[in-house]
């Protein structure tokens, strides 16, 4: 345990979850002065973090990434939809967000969690591009949508992208962006400096009617004359987007926090940096602590050593999966 | 590189600020702003007896409806109500009645780009005056860290502020709320209509709390040597800018927000008796 003068014996240890459950505040605080938290780790380190990727054999793209006990289900479903009259050259993306019960005692069904329209927005503002700004000034989201057209005007994917949380022990943020991340970029070349996400988009070919029909893989060789997108098969990726939640206390800026961390600590700050090192949002709702410049220039500098870390561990996942 | 704006303002020139309290009168408090073409309406109800189910009973609980003009409430309204709530959360003070829960409605009349911000403002201003036994303090002295502390704040994170202000509900200090936005050019400019939001790269939503006229000396209320109003209450980005742009928000962001405090301490004055208490 982390208090330095507690002996050994199980009446003091009851004592020290009691006082843990009766004095959170000061439990806490009686670690950090010795810079560590009760898992042992220190301020500015993230739990650990593992991504299984193709997790759902039947979508088109999925992954499954677990930052320390949150647990983030991704799955991509692939459709052909017309495009609407404003975005003819556009495809679309439509991301889902759901805290089922499973995740957390406090969810129950029924009544949506709090931090779900609140996640789900972040989500689609940093993955895909919206609103009319962003027209003009190419695409501050991951994902170029022009490359989900198929036939201009007629004919355009929609990526349905849905996020499960499994186990919600904080950081949801952090660990959905991860899998949707990990589930784009379900790729078998991974090209260092263009980073090819082949969420496996299917052959289609244009049908009598005038529709788009997905070309199942039996037909063979015939698919690859008749397809309408047999060059554009995989989705670039322009900058992978990474994310880090910090708690501000008093002086300290704590990395990573679990579901504990954050009811008692309230002042939560996300920030999301892209591998180009531009900053894609810094979301801070609120809370009793202040943060001044040098507090946010901590959390940034905490993020970009995250993101090293993420990337390092995405190209791994990568990697496994083409040697398999 | 001086950008041409539609209406002729400068880079960092606020659009016209107009702000009015109690206004409706079942509401405990309310109150108007309006900042060029965009209008919010805040209504404070409360406290009332009892907090909702997950919510510490030993903290009040503050609880926001956010309407908007048209449409129905999906999850961008959620969003806001849940910023909006966290940002006051951090403004009043909780431990005076515990146990209660006190409402602020939001009403979006007019949409002209900004409003999220405004709408901060206004619940603030109309939490502060208005309502139940105001004690109002003398125009120099108000010491951020005393209870009852509420005018001569000027923050006002626009009409939710002012409509707690206008309640009564006690506050640490007002917040004021500011946007700027990001043009193609690496070019910052503040407050942006509808339609130069629609040209920009990038938005930075910022909060900041108000500055203080206090009587304790200025090196007190420094936090590492930046003065309190520094600090961030909050802060929602849009779009993505690298890192020395946004600081680069922020500054221009505080240096407005000095404006619109003293705009707001000036529209609160004339609401205060000559004396400290009322007797009613």
């Amino acid at each position: 345990m982390g208090l330095p003068d507690a002996p050994g014996d199980l009446s003091s240890e009851v004592e020290v979850d009691a006082f843990r459950r009766l004095f959170p505040l000061r439990f806490y605080e009686r670690h950090l002065t010795e810079s560590i938290r009760p898992d042992a780790r220190p301020l500015g380190r993230a739990r650990d973090t593992t991504i299984a990727l193709g997790a759902v054999a039947s979508a088109d793209g999925s992954a499954l990434a677990k930052i320390g006990s949150t647990t983030m289900l991704a799955a991509i479903k692939m459709e052909v939809m017309t495009p609407s009259l404003e975005l003819l050259d556009e495809g679309c993306i439509a991301i889902d967000f759901h805290m089922p019960p499973i995740c957390s005692p406090i969810v129950r069904p029924g009544r949506p969690a709090e931090a779900v329209p609140v996640v789900s927005k972040q989500l689609s503002d940093t993955i895909s591009r919206h609103g009319h700004y962003m027209l003009t000034y190419g695409s501050s989201g991951m994902i170029n949508l022009k490359e989900l057209s198929l036939v201009s005007g007629k004919a355009a994917w929609m990526a349905y992208l849905d996020i499960y949380c499994l186990d919600a022990d904080g950081a949801l943020f952090d660990a959905a962006l991860l899998s949707a991340v990990a589930a784009f970029s379900h790729s078998p070349d991974l090209l260092e400096n263009c980073p090819c996400l082949a969420v496996q988009i299917p052959a289609v070919s244009l049908n009598d009617d005038g529709k788009i029909v997905v070309v199942s893989e039996e037909n063979g060789r015939k698919l690859d004359e008749d397809s309408v997108n047999k060059e554009k098969r995989k989705l670039t990726l322009k900058s992978i987007p990474f994310s880090l939640t910090c708690i501000l206390h008093k002086n300290y800026i704590l990395a990573d926090p679990t579901a504990e961390e954050e009811s008692i600590m309230e002042t939560l700050v996300t920030v999301v940096l892209d591998s180009a090192s531009q900053l894609v949002s810094l979301y801070k709702p609120g809370g009793p602590v202040l943060a001044y410049t040098s507090a946010v220039q901590d959390c940034v500098a905490l993020t970009r050593q995250r993101v090293k870390e993420l990337q390092k561990i995405l190209d791994e996942a990568n990697s496994g999966i083409e040697v398999d | 590189m001086e950008a041409e704006r539609i209406d002729g303002r400068t880079a960092n020139q606020l659009r016209p600020l107009a702000c009015s309290h109690n206004i409706l009168n079942r509401a405990h408090g309310s109150a108007s702003w309006s900042q060029g073409d965009t209008k919010v309406l805040a209504a404070v109800y409360g406290p009332k007896a009892g907090t909702k189910k997950n919510e510490n009973p030993e903290k009040a609980c503050i609880e926001i409806i956010w309407k908007p003009k048209t449409g129905q409430i999906g999850k961008l309204e959620k969003e806001y109500e849940m910023i909006l709530k966290r940002t006051l959360q951090s403004i009043c003070v909780l431990t005076i009645n515990p146990n209660t829960t006190t409402s602020v409605i939001v009403q979006v009349v007019n949409d002209d780009g900004a409003v999220s911000f405004m709408v901060k403002n206004l619940s603030h201003n109309s939490v502060v005056s208005g309502g139940f036994g105001l004690l109002y303090k003398d125009n120099q002295g108000s010491n951020p860290s005393t209870p009852n502390f509420k005018k001569d704040g000027g923050f006002i994170l626009p009409p939710p502020c002012a409509a707690l202000v206008d309640a009564g509900i006690p506050l640490k200090h007002l917040a004021v709320a500011i946007c700027c936005c990001l043009t193609e050019s690496e070019y910052v400019m503040l407050d942006p209509t509808k339609l130069e939001e629609q040209k920009m790269k990038a938005f930075a939503y910022l909060v900041f709390p108000n500055s203080i006229l206090s009587v304790l000396p200025e090196g007190a209320l420094k936090v590492k040597g930046e003065p309190m109003e520094h600090g961030i209450i909050t802060s929602v980005t849009q779009g993505a800018m690298s890192v020395d742009n946004y600081l680069n928000c922020l500054e221009r962001g505080r240096a407005a927000s000095t404006k619109m405090s003293a705009f707001l301490r000036r529209s609160l004055q004339p609401q205060i008796p000559g004396d400290s208490s009322k007797a009613e």
